[in-house]
């Protein structure tokens, strides 16, 4: 039975290769059946194994299927393993999954690619499975650089347009400075412990005690970690992800705001015991992500298309769930993840809705007045912004407190950053929400047009609200009479082959009073986006012309991109040319290619001086060479 | 090493260095006839001066190893393949000269190209 594991990612493999093999002759529906309900398959195997644990040895379910990679002392089996934590995130890669692909079916219905956008659908369940149950390093990797590919493909889907292939291509090359260092990473911790497999890993790091300076294990952490910078869209390598967005709205949700962009969290709980080590590395992981939260808030205050304001309104909640893997708070960072999986999802699809509504127009400043018009988004919509702001019994305000709690005992500073990202994101979801849904319609056309999205888009809508709203049973926090239940259960997880206890981060402080001042102050940061923007752009405007400098250098998104352009990409075309110049050119063109050609035809031309076919050269010739035989075997 | 002096009495003597001196220099100036010469029934005869002079070499090496049939025997082949050669080499020049007008070995060059 626990063979069957491998099912779980085949499944949807199976739909790959079949969908893309006979995907456009079988027709639309028949490619909706194969895509969707391969992946529902996939999740209840996955919820059939996730109630096996109960029952499984050691609360893991490990297969060995056959040995894969065997070079000297590198030894990598084919092999998955279904734990509590890999199991959890199984379930929202399919369950999430599987509603996206139910919404895309609405979403795509007219689209060409049809069948193509299924397959790398599929596919990329395919590959974040592989990430996910993978049991080594290597396949881990696999994964994660398949997930790389899928996101490739599906930003570039309109591969026609320029903007869209050029924000493939940016990911990729992002991802690729990440990924160097998550192969450094491993190289290192081969290094040290003579495998990739994680739980021998995992097993040798627990009899180690937590390095005091700067080892080996603090290298390895730190450049795993900038490999989690590039896949989840951290500073420095946050660039990407806003420009991600130029794929369909489905895939914005499922991979670039629930599950591929989350593939560093997951990789960092799946190595927690190993990170725990590292106390260097967690301190930078917790300041790296806390400014990222700030940072991209503050960016996502006025972006004008809807998507990009989700878009680096992820880069931040992803920055929220480092700062609370740095503080310490492995489970809390994954919650985090968990509840921001649903309602970020619930978001990207509440506002594809309303783009195909209004006719792909994305534009916040032409929408208004749409809730009578949409009233299923609406409320949907309602439910996750009350999520993602943190509102008080929500999910998003039980992961996001505990994440500013523990950042509270790790240092106040980042606490501060944190609550000021939480503000930010308080009024930017209410000036996103005020702007497409309140007030008067700004685009009379387009609104008239507007009608509610077909029944299959709306379905994932209800199922993913549902699911924001539950997601909350799985960690109250302690300070608020729960039990913070995700901990215990991820423990053997977050704790394999721990032997010697670490001793658990004291629960001191303030936490209910923490609480209330950063949910006060980001209730109150929303109640001041919806004033602004309730009556139209006029008061928001009013406001920005007080500061025209600000305003202009974050509407400009601080000009990173351009300070980039200016610099590293200018400095990587220099390059980028003189290698072209100098090794392709010269080199390989010059000496290698042509260099043989160029040497025959002199050659050839030198020897063509003796072919003067006159009989007489050649007499001489050979009167010449009988000579020089003759003197040779004469003397 | 034989002294120099003791060469010449040998030649001027009636040994065999003379004929091979002698066949030496019919070969050379048949191989200079070959080689300097552009006409073709020039270099012709040319060639068939280096045969004679082998010709001539094996005669006499024939005579000082006391009339030896196999250098005899050697010497009528050659005359008898250089007369089929001649005929055949004859053909081929008349062959040129009705194609080119020429009997010049120089113009004869097609194969250059």
């Amino acid at each position: 039975m626990p063979k069957l594991l491998a099912l779980i990612p085949l499944l949807p493999l199976l739909g790959f290769v079949s969908i893309g093999l006979f995907g456009r002759k079988a027709g639309k529906p028949a490619v909706s059946c194969v895509a969707v309900g391969l992946v529902v398959l996939s999740f209840v195997l996955s919820a059939a194994a996730f109630r096996g644990l109960a029952d499984a040895p050691g609360g893991r379910i490990a297969v060995e299927y056959a040995e894969w990679l065997s070079v000297g002392d590198l030894k990598v089996p084919f092999g998955l393993v279904f734990d509590p934590l890999s199991g959890l995130m199984a379930l929202v890669v399919t369950g999430i999954g599987a509603l996206i692909h139910l919404y895309s079916v609405g979403y795509m219905a007219h689209e060409e690619g049809y069948a193509r956008y299924f397959a790398y659908l599929n596919l990329f369940v395919f590959f974040m499975l592989t990430l996910v149950l993978g049991s080594s390093l290597p396949l881990l990797f696999v994964g994660w650089e398949g997930v790389g590919l899928c996101s490739y493909l599906l930003i570039g889907y309109y591969f026609e347009t320029e903007v869209a292939s050029a924000a493939g291509l940016k990911a990729f090359l992002a991802n690729r400075v990440g990924d160097l260092g998550m192969t450094i990473g491993m190289m290192a911790l081969f290094a040290a412990f003579g495998t990739l497999t994680i739980s021998d890993i995992l097993a040798q790091a627990g009899r180690l005690s937590p390095e005091a300076g700067f080892g080996v294990l603090t290298f390895a952490t730190l450049m795993l970690f900038l490999g989690a910078t590039g896949k989840s869209a951290q500073i420095p390598l946050y660039v990407w992800l806003p420009d991600a967005m130029a794929g369909p709205t489905p895939v914005s949700a499922l991979i670039h705001a629930a599950t591929m962009v989350t593939a560093g969290i997951f990789m960092i709980c799946r190595l927690a015991p190993l990170f725990q080590l590292a106390p260097i590395t967690l301190t930078v992981v917790a300041w790296v992500g806390g400014a990222t939260a700030l940072f991209a808030a503050t960016i996502g205050l006025l972006q004008r298309d809807i998507k990009k304001v989700l878009a680096y309104s992820t880069v931040s909640q992803l920055g929220y769930m480092f700062l609370g893997l740095g503080a310490g708070g492995f489970a809390a960072g994954f919650f985090h993840l968990f509840t921001h999986a649903w309602f970020k999802a619930l978001l990207f699809l509440g506002a594809g809705s309303i783009i195909m509504a209004m006719h792909h127009e994305q534009d916040l400043f032409r929408m208004g007045g749409l809730k009578n018009k949409l009233p299923v988004t609406f409320w949907t919509m309602a439910i996750a912004t009350l999520c993602i702001i943190g509102f008080p019994g929500t999910s998003g305000f039980a992961s996001k407190d505990e994440i500013l709690y523990l950042a509270y005992l790790k240092s106040p500073a980042l606490w501060a950053m944190g609550v000021a990202g939480a503000c930010c994101t308080a009024f930017y979801m209410a000036r996103l929400f005020t702007l497409a849904f309140l007030g008067e319609p700004r685009d009379a056309h387009a609104f008239e047009q507007a009608q509610e999205s077909p029944r299959t888009m709306l379905l994932p809508l209800a199922a993913l609200a549902a699911g924001a709203l539950l997601a909350v049973f799985l960690g109250w926090p302690a300070a608020f009479g729960g039990s913070f239940r995700i901990e215990h259960f991820l423990e053997p997880a977050l704790a394999f082959g721990r032997t010697n206890a670490l001793q658990a981060p004291p629960h001191e402080g303030h936490p209910v009073l923490l609480a209330v001042i950063s949910t006060a102050l980001a209730l109150g940061f929303a109640a001041f986006g919806y004033a602004t923007y309730r009556n139209g752009l006029g008061a928001a405007e009013a406001r920005a012309a007080r500061f025209p400098g600000l305003h202009r250098l974050v509407l400009a998104k601080y000009y990173v991109d351009e300070a980039l352009e200016a610099t590293l990409y200018a400095f990587v075309r220099w390059l980028g040319n003189l290698m072209w110049k100098l090794f392709d050119v010269i080199l390989i063109d010059g000496l290698g290619v042509n260099g043989p050609g160029v040497m025959t035809a002199i050659a050839g031309d030198f020897t063509a001086l003796f072919q003067t076919g006159r009989v007489r050269n050649y007499a001489l010739g050979m009167t010449l060479g009988v000579l020089a035989l003759l003197f040779i075997f004469l003397t | 090493m034989t002294p120099v002096h003791s060469f010449w009495s040998e030649v001027l003597g009636g040994g065999l260095s003379g004929y091979i001196l002698l066949a030496l220099l019919l070969f050379v100036i048949g191989l200079a006839t070959v080689l300097i010469r552009r006409s073709l029934l020039v270099q012709f005869m040319g060639v068939e001066l280096m045969l004679n002079a082998a010709n001539v070499a094996l005669l006499a090496f024939a005579r000082f190893r006391n009339g030896d049939v196999r250098a005899t025997t050697f010497y009528l082949f050659i005359i008898a393949v250089a007369a089929c050669e001649a005929a055949v080499g004859l053909a081929l020049i008349v062959g040129l000269y009705r194609h080119r007008q020429t009997t010049d070995s120089d113009r004869a060059d097609a194969l250059r190209q």
